[in-house]
C-alpha cells in the first residue's frame, strides 16, 4: 500500500484527471475522471501495479453521479494495493472498457452491466452475465424494489384464481 | 417311491427312543396339511368349520381391495425420486438418502438420473428465475404420474433470499408437499416423504391437480422423420416443444 505521501505523488504524476485521493485505514483510493480510465490504469501498470484484481461496481444513491465502477490493483512483487475509482451520471453511465487490456475485466464489467447498467464502450461480449437476457432493470440498484414477488399460498389463492379469470 | 412325511404330537417323545409306543403319534401329512401347520385335530379347523362360523374364519384371513388401492400402495412404496439438487438443501437430502436416515426403508432410495424414468422430483434449494424454465422442463419430462416436493424455506417462499433472484416453485410447477426448514433436516423430508406416501395411497390431493390445470403437462417430443415424411416439408423441424401448455404462470407483478 502506498502511505499517504505516496499516493499524493502517484495523484501528482497523473496530473489533473485526477478528481480526489483518499487515504483510509491504510487503504488508497485515487477518484478519477471517467475519460481517463484507460490512461491512469496504463500508467500504474508501468508503476508496478500489473495485476488487475477485481472491477465492482457501486450505486452511490441519491447523490450524482450516481453510479460508480472500482479497479482494484495489485502490485505483486511488492504486495502493494491501489484503488481507483470514478463515477458516471445515471443518465450517461459510460465507461471504456478496459478488456482487450485485462482479460479478466471481461466478466467482471459484464456483471456490472448487469447489475448496475454501466455501459462499457469497446467490450467484446456486453451482455447479461448472471440474470436471464430478456431481464428488465438492474437489480443491484439501490432504486430497484428490494421484496420478491408474493407467493401464492393457500390463504391468496382465491385471489389469484381471481385476477386469472 | 413314496415319500411319507411324520409329524409328532407336540410333548412326544422321539422315534427310536425307549418308551411307551402309545405315545408316539405318527400321522401322514400331504404338503397342504403341513402348510397349515398339520393341526388336523380340533373343532377350530377350517374342514369342521360350518355355517357363520366358516364365514368368519374366511374373513379374518382374506383381504379384498381395489386395483387401484393396489396400484396407488404399490406406487406410494417405490417413488424413483429424480437425483436433482439445487443448493445447500441437496445436502439434506442425500443424507436422508444415506445410512442414518435411509429413506431406502420406505423404498425412496432409487434416484433416477433421467426424469424419463423418475417420478418425483425434490427440488432442494433456491431457484433462480433463470433455472426456473429449465426445472419446468424437468418435470414436464418426467411422465405421469408424478410428484414433486418443494423442500426448504426458498423454493417455498424464497426464505432469505427474497429478492430479484429467486421465484417460488409453486409460481411454476404443482407441488404436491412442502417441506419446511432453513434447511430441513433429513428427518424433515423423511416426515415429507411420508406424507406424500399417506397422499398417493389415500389420494386426497383435494383437487388442486384440476383447479391448477396441472394434469398432462408431460413433454411429448415430436416425431420429426414421420413428420417430415407425412408433410414432405424439407425445412428443419424443431423437435422441441416450445410451448408448455396446462399450468399457465400467474400473473406477473414485478415493477421493475
Amino acid at each position: 500500500m502506498p502511505d499517504a505521501t505516496g499516493l499524493e505523488l502517484i495523484a501528482h504524476e497523473l496530473g489533473d484527471t485526477v478528481v480526489e485521493t483518499a487515504y483510509f485505514r491504510e487503504r488508497a483510493t485515487l477518484q478519477i475522471d471517467p475519460a481517463a480510465i484507460r490512461a491512469t490504469l496504463e500508467h500504474l501498470r508501468g508503476q508496478g501495479y500489473t495485476l488487475l484484481v477485481s472491477v465492482h461496481g457501486v450505486d452511490y444513491y441519491p447523490e450524482e453521479p450516481r453510479l460508480g465502477v472500482y479497479y482494484e490493483l495489485l502490485d505483486m512483487s511488492r504486495v502493494d494495493r491501489i484503488a481507483v475509482k470514478l463515477r458516471v451520471p445515471l443518465d450517461s453511465p459510460e465507461v471504456d472498457s478496459v478488456t482487450d487490456a485485462w482479460p479478466t475485466a471481461n466478466h467482471q464489467e459484464r456483471e456490472i452491466y448487469d447489475m448496475f447498467g454501466v455501459v462499457f464502450r469497446g467490450h467484446p461480449d456486453l451482455r447479461r452475465i448472471l440474470m436471464p437476457e430478456d431481464y428488465e432493470g438492474h437489480p443491484q440498484r439501490r432504486d430497484f424494489p428490494i421484496g420478491g414477488e408474493p407467493v401464492i399460498f393457500t390463504y391468496d389463492e382465491a385471489k389469484w384464481l381471481e385476477s386469472r379469470a | 417311491m413314496e415319500v411319507k412325511r411324520e409329524r409328532l404330537r407336540p410333548g412326544a417323545k422321539a422315534p427310536g427312543l425307549p418308551g411307551s409306543s402309545r405315545d408316539l403319534r405318527v400321522q401322514s401329512l400331504n404338503p397342504s396339511q403341513l402348510l397349515r401347520g398339520g393341526d388336523l385335530e380340533g373343532a377350530n379347523h377350517p374342514a369342521h368349520l360350518e355355517g357363520t362360523e366358516l364365514e368368519r374364519y374366511v374373513e379374518e384371513r382374506m383381504l379384498t381391495t381395489t386395483l387401484d388401492s393396489a396400484v396407488a400402495w404399490a406406487r406410494s412404496n417405490a417413488f424413483f425420486p429424480l437425483a436433482f439438487g439445487l443448493a445447500c438443501c441437496a445436502m439434506e437430502q442425500f443424507h436422508a438418502a444415506g445410512p442414518r436416515m435411509d429413506i431406502g426403508r420406505f423404498g425412496f432410495e432409487a434416484f433416477r438420473a433421467s426424469p424419463r424414468q423418475a417420478d418425483l422430483i425434490i427440488l432442494a434449494g433456491r431457484v433462480s428465475i433463470k433455472m426456473a424454465p429449465i426445472i419446468r422442463r424437468l418435470y414436464d419430462q418426467m411422465l405421469e404420474p408424478k410428484w414433486a416436493i418443494s423442500m426448504g424455506a426458498c423454493c417455498s417462499s424464497m426464505g432469505v433470499f427474497n429478492n430479484y433472484a429467486l421465484v417460488p416453485a409453486d409460481k411454476f410447477m404443482p407441488i404436491d408437499v412442502h417441506v419446511p426448514g432453513c434447511p430441513p433436516r433429513p428427518e424433515s423430508l423423511m416426515h415429507g416423504v411420508l406424507k406424500l406416501r399417506k397422499m398417493v395411497q389415500d389420494d386426497p390431493d383435494m383437487g388442486w391437480r384440476d383447479r391448477y390445470d396441472a394434469r398432462g403437462t408431460e413433454e411429448i417430443v415430436a416425431d420429426t422423420s414421420a413428420g417430415a415424411a407425412q408433410d414432405g416439408a424439407g425445412g428443419e423441424q424443431d423437435p422441441l416443444p416450445t410451448t408448455l401448455h396446462g399450468m399457465t404462470s400467474p400473473p406477473e407483478d414485478h415493477d421493475a
